[in-house]
């Protein structure tokens, strides 16, 4: 049978052969969101698949253009829903980089930021581990995950005041200190972690059934995940150690001691031990991070022109006042110019390239999702491989539909 | 629902309040994700939260077999005509609840790309509000969709109109 280069619409279903076309989504179970991939099978062979994406369209980047600087961050941290730190810290870092704050964020501050980029990291992949068990038939391993992700829900409502969308990043260091008691309840997840990391890979990773699904399927070579421009732990899945964090550091991640898991196998078991190695690895940045933070200082930088002064000196000084005014009125206006600048987010190398023309609110925010990339080698995993390990494939690229359609 | 109980081994009940306890005890929701939000509704049924106190652990993948439609997060332009068809293919008596504020009223997302409200599409009978709402948020909604069934609100099989 012929591959056609036109796009898989239902109504090329009579073709010839045994060739039919499947549409799988938008509203699947096994998609993690609202993915549709246009299937053309012969039996229960995938001939070939086509992802058709913007079901979850959210105009994020647009709207941020119509906001302040500060504001846009809101929007923002909707992408990547499962790590929204990743976002805002990525975001904070390019504006800062625009504005020439970078050195001047406070110390305390970078570690926080490192702190809440490794927990949002653990977190995100409990979801998948979750989701992934529950798309082979392991469902108890999601109720494992979700327990363990709960605790790090719990810390960043305490830090940033909500469950998933705290907003605790913010341009110029953080919205606020740790609370009283974190440290109490990070001490308790620290302590929790490894032994609940043993019990997650106790039910799957020398699981027969588990193996035999994910051993040998959607095999991604090295060659093909550069040409699909896979990054992350399916790139590392790969045999390539390509991480944002070693490769091009930021927020003081070369000065903590950590490891770039890297399987060299490139199937879908390689990625699932990729990711598990990653959450220990995160676990040991975490511990470090800890370490530093019984050293109190300030978490936001002391600049009038990009934040606000402190609300007891507003009484005090009428230049302080002034400065409130501007910044809660207006916002703070960043210098003319364009910045890329990319985090290692849980799914792979996330950048933002922003350009400011001199004004209160950014001319434009154009996001890489990793998602987005890594979801496109579906196209070249899928054919051959029968539908039920289609879903496997999905799975292990742990794609995130907001980040993927923005 | 008014239960007379005896000595013996019976008790008397209207047929109309048993059946509606029964329904209002297995309400199952349709499996639909849509954003940030989905994550909060899986949550409900984990451990902490345990939606299976209620019921509603059932969670379907196919609209024949749901009762309840929980539109969880931001719907596009894009999935608008798909959460109507899935609304329109769930079998009568159906319900929706309509979680967090951007499936409420486009949130802060009040653009050219979002929906401002669902209820522009399928008819809501509880609103969620948060963004996300908490796991708790939604378990009180599916306990407000079991009272109206309890009740013999809208949908009920036995409600009369």
């Amino acid at each position: 049978m012929t591959m056609s280069t036109q796009p898989l619409t239902p109504e090329i279903v009579s073709q010839e052969g045994n060739a039919m076309v499947l549409s799988m989504g938008p509203q699947h179970p096994s998609t993690h969101g609202v993915l549709q991939i246009m299937l053309e099978i012969e039996g229960e062979t995938v001939v070939k698949a086509e992802p058709e994406i913007g079901y979850l369209h959210t105009g994020i980047e647009k709207t941020a253009e119509n906001l302040f600087w500060s504001q846009a961050q809101t929007v923002i941290e909707r992408m990547d829903y499962l790590a929204p730190e990743s976002n805002s810290l990525c975001y904070a870092l390019a504006v800062e980089r625009l504005l020439g704050i970078t050195d001047g964020i406070p110390e305390r501050a970078r570690v926080i930021r490192v702190l809440f980029m490794e927990l949002t990291r653990i977190a995100s992949h409990c979801v998948w581990l979750g989701t992934h068990g529950i798309d082979l038939g392991a469902i108890s391993v999601f109720f494992y995950c979700f327990d363990l992700r709960e605790n790090i829900l719990d810390l960043q409502e305490a830090a940033g005041g909500a469950r998933m969308h705290p907003n605790y990043v913010r341009v110029g260091g953080l919205n606020g200190d740790l609370p009283n008691g974190f440290l109490a309840k990070l001490d308790a997840f620290i302590e929790k972690f490894p032994g609940r990391m043993r019990d997650l890979r106790g039910l799957l990773q020398a699981n027969p059934i588990f193996q035999d699904r994910t051993i040998g399927v959607g095999i991604l070579s090295p060659e093909a995940a550069l040409e699909w421009n896979v990054t992350g732990p399916s790139l590392r899945g790969s045999g390539i150690g390509y991480d944002v964090r070693k490769a091009f550091p930021y927020t003081g991640y070369d000065s903590y001691d950590f490891d770039v898991p890297v399987r060299s196998e490139g199937d879908a078991y390689a990625r699932f031990l990729v990711r598990l190695d990653e959450m220990e690895q995160s676990h040991r940045i975490v511990e470090q991070a800890r370490r530093r933070l019984d050293t109190p200082g300030p978490v936001l930088i002391d600049d009038p022109k990009v934040t606000a002064p402190p609300k007891e000196t507003i009484a005090l000084s009428m230049e302080a006042l002034i400065h409130h005014f501007k910044i809660v009125s207006e916002g703070f206006r960043v210098p003319p110019g364009d910045v890329y600048q990319s985090v290692e987010s849980p799914r792979g190398e996330l950048g933002y390239y922003v350009v400011s023309t001199g004004g209160n609110r950014p001319y434009r925010i154009r996001t890489r999702p990793p998602s987005m990339y890594n979801l496109q080698s579906v196209k070249g995993l899928a054919p051959g491989n029968l539908i039920a390990d289609l879903v496997v494939i999905l799975g292990s690229l742990d794609p995130v539909f907001g980040e993927v359609d923005r | 629902m008014a239960v007379a109980s005896s000595p013996g081994h019976f008790m008397l009940a209207k047929l109309d309040d048993v059946a509606r306890w029964a329904q209002s005890s297995s309400v199952w929701p349709l499996t639909m994700g849509l954003a940030c939000c989905a994550i909060e509704m899986m949550t409900v049924t984990s451990a902490e939260y345990d939606i299976a106190r209620l019921g509603s652990e059932v969670f379907r993948s196919s609209p024949r077999q749901a009762d309840l439609m929980i539109v969880s997060g931001r719907v596009a332009w894009k999935m608008a005509p798909v959460v109507k068809r899935l609304y329109d293919q769930m079998a009568d008596p159906k319900w929706v609840i309509s979680m967090g504020a951007c499936a409420s009223s486009g949130g802060i997302f009040d653009n050219y790309a979002v929906v401002q409200g669902i209820d522009t599409i399928v008819p809501v009978d509880v609103y969620v509000p948060g963004c996300p709402p908490s796991p708790d948020g939604l378990l009180y909604a599916v306990n407000l969709i079991q009272q109206q069934i309890r009740e013999g609100g809208r949908g009920g099989i036995l409600s009369r109109s």
